[in-house]
């Protein structure tokens, strides 16, 4: 599978429960942010100003040098028309790209299904975390999810099962208790296919690790983890395209400061130790990273967090990324919020476009349910 | 002697009102009868559901360990020994419906203290428990009701006990969550006595009125100086809080249902049993003992068996205790805890007050390959107090024809029900063996390998991830 080693990869970092744009990339300049935000409101000497009125927060200095390298765009703005508050609902919108009625099938479940229709390769798609992000489901689309790729296989622990032979054998078996020729409905179909990708998939990413070294040190925390998994089997050349990983919680009602400057600090951390990795390996250039957030926070702090709010920030990073700023900063004047929060005036369906038509060759339409404005931080294709 | 359809069914209500059942705990309350099964199930008695001296001198570090995984071990272990499985069974209930997590709360003693109020509290009315909920300390604490103050709300809470916890999206306005936010204020966390000299304390509930907004409140139609007891009062009585009540005990015990954010835009699978349901809530007044009567008792709920995919800590607990070697205080039960957040289900750190997906979602890739390892070593474990009363049983049967052996390990094992295609497997692999015998030592031995073997296998069908 060597040959699809410069297949472009994309790696999508979920930021779950909200992450606050203003703290995030900060106005520092107009005065209506320290007007709104007179607890949360992040000290001038600590922050990390980027250009003449905009700044990364403290925690955000690996981040910073990305932008330094020309690495990444800034998408200002983003999010969609009528956003919805709850974390649930939202989240399920930007899986599924279905604002009005509940989706069921994941934007990057299609994306899967486009690369690969004939579901040859159940590597394609890998997550890795507790339990399948809904962007990635689409029934009959393979996906492996590994929480821990140490320990990935089938059967690997029954000592009842004697060695060799034996082991093939009940392999052998469960393939076939899992075939779509046993059992019936939605559910059993769905189960069957899943045990058989389960156990195609785990031959083949066990061998990932085994061949993995590095120099570079990721930290010790889930983020940084995932992200140092999402290395070891992208320089395997298993064929995989589409990563998915997520951080949080970003829910920041309460006590955000602290909270919001750990999440920080892990995460720009983690993102910078995993290109350095690949960088290292000389597999970086075929990968960008997506990275989303639900919604924005309320523009007004309620004292020591803020709570659910509408437009967000999305950053896209990568050696190929054009690097700048897209979008428009939403006006924070009293008149231009809705109900207390930052208008959005960049849909989010556009920014998967891009990904999907300009780095990944795709037609994006299909994908995310209609025609969108896409952003030039990718090159056309 | 019990019908072997009597067992059956006997088994299902385990299942659904437990962790399971082992034969001879079936072969008992089937001999009592379903409904008096059902009412000692709804009536636990007033002494504990485990001996808390033996708890206490075994795992000392339960009570005050700040480790997420000693919180979680205990309610592992009493769900695995509790003599009052719907109890416990309803805690879970409350705990998935009320998802309450660590993540953030940060306090796993806290988070305890709210799973033993659902165990308490779980078989009694509903605005009880949402009034018990609305004082939780946990609960406080991570619906930000805390930094929910007269003159400037917060609405976490507010917003979560209508969307999440009683009526459902799209019953309510965004004012409405204004103002119960507005009745909630001055509902928060008393101040703590300094842990010094003494040790810790509980988080405790604590009314500021000072804090308190005493001014009218517009909200469900309804107008007044409304506190959080009158908001209470007024979700209980709307249908709106009842049907979705109805559907997440419906999807908890009978069948599985779509996600919970479909619920306001596709109708329930069985619309007739959730108007039982309803109608049970609306002539109880919100009794959750007789909800649950009406619901065990019936026919949708007898015909639904295999209906609904094991939760993670269902399928652990269930495993572990068929296989009955966590009986009582020993170590290991630690490992347990952990298995159900791998195979995704950490237990008081749900992702987030949505609370976990269910169904066929709690299967993916990597949580089946966990949930078939786990329960597939176990059940080959022919060493294992639980799988040795299994090798008996077949033993008690003499000399078995494949056939039998097949019949017989799955019916020991549940009984599991197995598609036809699934048994024709089984059987291969079964006849490559020949007769099961037990004449001589050997044979005995190689049957028992074999039976270790057979188990391992329907531990990793599809059939066994449903209950």
């Amino acid at each position: 599978m060597a040959s699809t080693r410069k297949d472009p990869v994309l790696v999508v970092l979920q930021l779950s429960g909200a992450n606050d744009y203003l703290n995030t990339v900060i106005p520092f300049t107009d005065p209506l942010y320290r007007d709104y935000r007179p607890n949360l409101g992040l000290p001038e000497d600590q922050i990390i100003p980027f250009t003449d009125d905009l700044a990364f927060h403290p925690s955000m200095g690996p981040v910073k040098d990305v932008w330094e390298q020309g690495k990444m765009a800034i998408i200002h703005g983003i999010g969609y028309e009528n956003s919805s508050r709850s974390h649930f609902r939202s989240m399920d919108i930007w899986h599924t790209c279905e604002p009005d009625k509940v989706g069921t099938e994941g934007w990057l479940g299609r994306v899967i299904r486009d690369l690969d229709p004939a579901g040859e390769n159940v590597l394609k798609g890998v997550n890795f975390g507790q339990g399948l992000p809904r962007a990635m489901a689409l029934r009959g689309v393979p996906v492996t999810s590994v929480s821990d790729l140490a320990s990935y296989g089938v059967l690997t622990d029954v000592p009842a099962i004697g060695g060799g032979e034996e082991r093939e054998r009940m392999l052998e078996l469960f393939s076939r208790v899992y075939s779509p020729a046993i059992g019936n409905g939605p559910v059993m179909d769905y189960l069957g296919q899943t045990g058989r990708d389960a156990l195609k998939g785990a031959d083949i990413i066990k061998t990932a690790p085994e061949q993995y070294s590095s120099t570079v040190e990721y930290a010790d925390n889930p983020i940084a983890k995932s992200l140092k998994s999402v290395a070891q089997v992208h320089l395997a050349n298993l064929g995989t395209q589409i990563f998915y990983t997520q951080y949080g919680s970003f829910d920041t009602h309460f006590n955000q400061l602290p909270a919001h400057a750990k999440l920080w600090v892990d995460v720009s951390g983690a993102v910078n130790d995993f290109f350095a990795d690949l960088r290292e390996h000389d597999a970086a250039d075929n990968v960008v990273m997506l990275v989303f957030t639900e919604f924005g926070r309320r523009v007004q702090d309620n004292g020591t967090g803020c709570d659910h709010g509408r437009g967000g920030v999305a950053f896209a990073i990568g050696d190929r990324v054009n690097p700048g700023m897209y979008g428009e900063y939403p006006s924070l004047k009293a008149e231009d919020l809705i109900e207390g929060d930052l208008a959005p005036g960049y849909d989010f369906r556009g920014f998967y476009s891009t990904f999907a038509e300009r780095w990944l060759g795709l037609d994006a339409t299909p994908i995310v349910g209609g025609k969108f404005e896409q952003l030039d931080f990718l090159p056309t294709h | 002697m019990p019908s072997q359809e009597d067992i059956a069914l006997m088994a299902h209500l385990m299942r659904r009102a437990g962790f399971g059942a082992s034969r001879a705990e079936l072969e008992e309350r089937a001999a009592k009868g379903y409904e008096a099964t059902v009412e000692e199930l709804l009536n636990p008695g007033p002494e504990p559901g485990i001996d808390e001296d033996e708890l206490i001198r075994y795992f000392p570090q339960f009570e005050s360990s700040l480790a997420p995984v000693a919180a979680q071990t205990e309610w592992v272990y009493r769900m695995i020994n509790t003599r009052w499985p719907l109890q416990e069974k309803m805690a879970l209930f409350w705990h998935q419906l009320f998802a309450t997590g660590n993540s953030k709360v940060d306090n796993p003693p806290e988070l305890l203290q709210q799973i033993a109020m659902f165990r308490r509290e779980g078989l009694t009315t509903f605005p009880n428990l949402l009034v018990q909920l609305a004082q939780n300390p946990a609960m406080i604490y991570w619906l930000d009701n805390n930094g929910n103050h007269y003159g400037s709300i917060n609405e976490n809470w507010g917003r979560e006990l209508l969307e999440l916890f009683s009526m459902g999206v799209g019953h309510y306005s965004e004012d409405d969550i204004k103002e119960a936010s507005r009745a909630f204020t001055g509902w928060t966390i008393g101040t703590k006595p300094p842990r010094q000299p003494v040790g810790r304390f509980y988080w405790s509930f604590e009314f500021k009125p000072e804090d308190h907004d005493y001014g009218e409140k517009q909200f469900l139609g309804h107008s007044g100086n409304f506190d959080g007891g009158d908001i209470i009062d007024i979700v209980v009585k709307e249908e709106d809080t009842a049907r979705f009540l109805a559907r997440h005990l419906y999807n908890f015990f009978v069948a599985d249902e779509p996600q919970v954010p479909a619920w306001n835009i596709t109708p329930p699978n069985d619309l007739d049993a959730i108007d039982r349901l309803v109608q049970a809530y609306l002539d109880s007044g919100a009794d959750i003992r007789s909800i649950l009567r009406a619901l065990f008792n019936s026919d949708f709920f007898k015909q639904a068996r295999f209906a609904h995919v094991k939760s993670p800590a269902e399928l652990v607990v269930s495993t572990a205790r068929l296989a009955g070697n966590y009986n009582g205080p020993r170590t290991g039960f630690p490992l347990l805890a952990f298995e159900c957040g791998w195979q995704g289900q950490e237990l008081m750190n749900p992702p987030s007050v949505e609370s976990w997906h269910t169904g066929s979602e709690w299967i993916d890739g990597g949580a089946l390959v966990r949930r078939v390892n786990f329960a597939a070593k176990l059940l080959s474990d022919t060493s294992l107090p639980g799988i040795k009363a299994i090798v008996a049983g077949l033993k008690e049967q003499g000399t078995l024809s494949p056939n039998e052996f097949v019949n017989a390990c799955l019916d020991l094992a549940g009984p599991v029900e197995v598609d036809e295609g699934t048994h024709q497997e089984l059987l291969a692999q079964a006849q490559a063996g020949g007769d099961i015998t037990w004449d001589s030592e050997e044979a005995a031995a190689e049957s028992e390998r074999r039976t270790g073997v057979m188990l391992a296998m329907i531990a990793a069908t599809r059939e066994f991830q449903f209950a």
